[in-house]
């Protein structure tokens, strides 16, 4: 198929750290008492993050290169 | 339950990503190859994330937790025997022949193989199933949304009544299904599978981190638990003396051969990830890869229910009051509630006076008691997002089969490809639509749901006896084939009216013909069904076999071991190869087992 799905994910993950510890940064501490006081959306959205910026990074190196490819040929 | 609009967004996030997905695939869907079988062109590590994944649905994640709650780390058996020596075997020797034969569906292997009988049967019982458990899954999903309270405070704000959260998430789950689906069929639920394999990871590897490290790590942990509850092996001596009630002989034959095999093997719900594969040794190392994140998966799925059984009840925890799912809390142990009388709301007592735990709440109940606002969001979109994919699952199968096993074969044969297509398209409509009634049955009919499960086992039970010998026997024909798994299943049944699980009833758990022997446990019964199915078949279609007549050596190049050349992996890296694969794999595995002993 023509879509390269680390694209996708590496987008999804982005977001979905961003948003997370964005929110850990900038939201009330008193949530994390469950969580054993530690700041988990901050320390998890960072993680996912990096997860998702690097899924881009290979996601679109890969579909650059490809297009290279193509237009060699042509 | 307390849902704040930081979590409601990471949910829209991830639907959008899932519709957005089958929205940028359906400009690839032209032909029918390209809707049903994703145009045999996914590269293998995406095709081994889906594998897993497809059987990675919510039963899966919350029977498995809920088992490692009620058994402890002898849950793993079903990993690391009932799974992993299964996905080694299927894509180091059976993948060259689904692969090979060019075969479209697993049922179509069948009639290549054998005749036409033996795929009529094997395409209508495997297309009945895909449609129930489908709609099982939906109203799973529905039922639990349901008790967590998820959508009642924006219905009660929309002046809705809680009763209609029910509908509401039928239909929500089914429109959201078949619309990635319908847009981009295969590979648009094999690419969602993927975003939904990385999703449980980053949902539920918080939920063990927090779990363990308030326990006081793994040893904090197995101070906790009687010591049966840490080991896996100790003790399967004897079916007394492990929480499973099962001796190892059945464990190893029912479980790790038989159904394990039974279903890794044939079953074309998981085989279909594999066939969707760009070439033979993608194909082959699809199970493979596969087997990797599935082994470690234990930790991801069974620890959480461990922790939840052996934390202090949290009544007496002041830290964690008012998380509780269901309110009256005294008679659970850890954080798994008692299952509640409906009519009285009193906990409901065994025979011997101990209350009924609703185990199947380990994983909701962790998630509310480690997750605050933010990752809560995360944790439950992932659970609805494994409910989901388990649904997608059984449809693109569902649509496969039906279009080519059934439709193609015994309605409209000489129709063009785009017919077949529209055909693929209108198989998901009406697949979704049947397992919503599926679902709604479920509400009102429980025990048809749990006696249409038992038959489909008698089905499945003897299926991998007619694969191994018609893989690796030429002499195996089509009515050996075709009488030996109906003895199969006729087996399976009988055996399971004339036996009973200790202290059962009889009935839908079995000695409805009569009680001639009684198991330890039902999982003990369980196994020896499958035992018997499988034995039966395999005996019985060697002996049909020998009376009839073989097909010539000429039509069966390709679907034969003997008869097939063997793929060559010489030119590929030595971690490309699906044997070395495979055999670290397996030596993995035995590590594991031992570590755990």
């Amino acid at each position: 198929m023509g879509l390269d799905i680390r694209t996708p994910i590496g987008l999804m993950f982005s977001v979905l750290g961003l948003i997370l510890a964005g929110f850990g940064l900038i939201g009330s501490r008193e949530i994390y008492g469950k969580s054993l006081g530690i700041n988990v959306n901050l320390w998890w959205g960072i993680v996912l993050l990096a997860f998702g910026a690097m899924m881009l990074v290979f996601g679109l190196r890969t579909s650059k290169a490809q297009a290279e490819a193509e237009r060699v040929e042509h | 339950m307390n849902l704040t609009p930081i979590d409601w967004t990471i949910m829209l996030v991830y639907f959008a990503f899932v519709l957005g997905i089958g929205v940028a695939l359906k400009r690839f869907m032209k032909t029918s190859t390209d809707f049903l079988l994703a145009g045999r062109s996914i590269p293998a590590w995406i095709c081994g994330l889906a594998f897993i994944s497809a059987n990675l649905g919510a039963q899966e994640v919350i029977g498995m937790a809920a088992s490692g709650a009620k058994y402890g780390i002898a849950t793993s058996h079903f990993y690391w025997i009932g799974a992993i020596p299964a996905m080694v075997f299927v894509g180091v020797f059976m993948m060259p022949f689904y692969y090979g034969s060019r075969a479209r569906s697993v049922p179509e292997y069948l009639r290549l193989r054998f005749d036409e009988k033996t795929r009529a049967l094997n395409a209508i019982s495997f297309a009945t199933m895909t449609v129930f458990s489908s709609g099982i899954s939906m109203y799973a999903m529905a039922k639990l949304i349901q008790i967590l309270h998820i959508f009642d405070r924006p219905f009660a704000a929309m002046g809705l009544p809680p009763s209609a959260v029910f509908h509401f998430s039928i239909i929500l789950s089914a429109a959201i299904v078949l619309a990635y689906i319908f847009l981009g069929g295969l590979a648009s639920a094999i690419y969602n599978e993927v975003l939904q394999f990385f999703l449980i990871v980053a949902g539920f590897l918080p939920l063990v981190y927090l779990g363990l490290k308030n326990l006081g790590g793994w040893d904090g942990l197995k101070a906790q638990l009687p010591s049966s509850y840490t080991h896996s092996w100790a003790g399967m001596g004897s079916a007394q003396t492990n929480p499973l009630g099962v001796e190892a002989f059945g464990l190893i034959m029912g479980l790790g051969f038989v159904l394990s095999f039974g279903y890794w093997c044939t079953d074309f719900l998981v085989v279909q990830r594999a066939m969707a594969a760009h070439n033979m040794s993608a194909a082959r190392r699809t199970p493979l890869i596969a087997a990797f994140p599935k082994m470690v998966f234990p930790f991801l799925v069974i620890l959480p229910g461990l922790i939840a059984i052996a934390l202090p009840n949290p009544t007496q925890t002041a830290a964690v009051a008012g998380t509780a799912v269901v309110g009256e809390q005294q008679a659970g142990k850890g954080l798994i509630p008692a299952k509640l009388d409906e009519q009285t709301g009193q906990p409901r007592l065994d025979a011997q006076g101990k209350p009924v735990l609703d185990y199947d709440l380990a994983i909701p109940q962790m998630l509310l008691h480690y997750f605050p606002t933010g990752l809560l969001g995360l944790g439950l979109t992932a659970l609805l997002a494994s409910f989901m994919s388990g649904m997608a699952g059984n449809v693109t199968a569902f649509n496969t089969v039906w279009t080519y096993d059934i439709y193609q074969s015994y309605i409209n044969k000489n129709a063009s490809d785009a017919h077949y297509l529209w055909m693929g398209r209108m198989a998901t409509v009406f697949g979704i639509a049947l397992s919503v009634l599926a679902a709604y049955a479920a509400t009102r009919f429980n025990n048809i749901m749990d006696m249409l499960q038992l038959v489909f086992a008698f089905v499945n039970a003897p299926l991998f006896a007619t694969f191994l010998l018609g893989m690796f026997w030429k002499r195996t024909t089509g009515h050996g084939a075709f009488v030996g798994l109906v003895s199969g299943t006729l087996a399976a049944a009988l055996h399971h009216g004339l036996t009973l699980p200790i202290g059962a009833s009889v009935g839908i758990k079995g000695g409805w013909l009569g009680s001639i022997h009684s198991y330890p446990s039902e999982m003990a019964q369980n196994f020896w069904t499958a035992i018997w199915a499988w034995s039966t078949c395999f005996v019985v279609t060697i002996i049909i076999s020998m009376f009839t007549r073989p097909r010539p050596d000429s039509e069966l190049r390709g679907l034969v071991y003997s008869l097939t050349e063997r793929p060559r992996d010489e030119h590929l890296a030595w971690y490309m190869r699906p044997a070395t694969l495979g055999a670290i794999v397996l030596a993995v595995a035995v590590v594991l087992n031992i570590i755990f002993w």
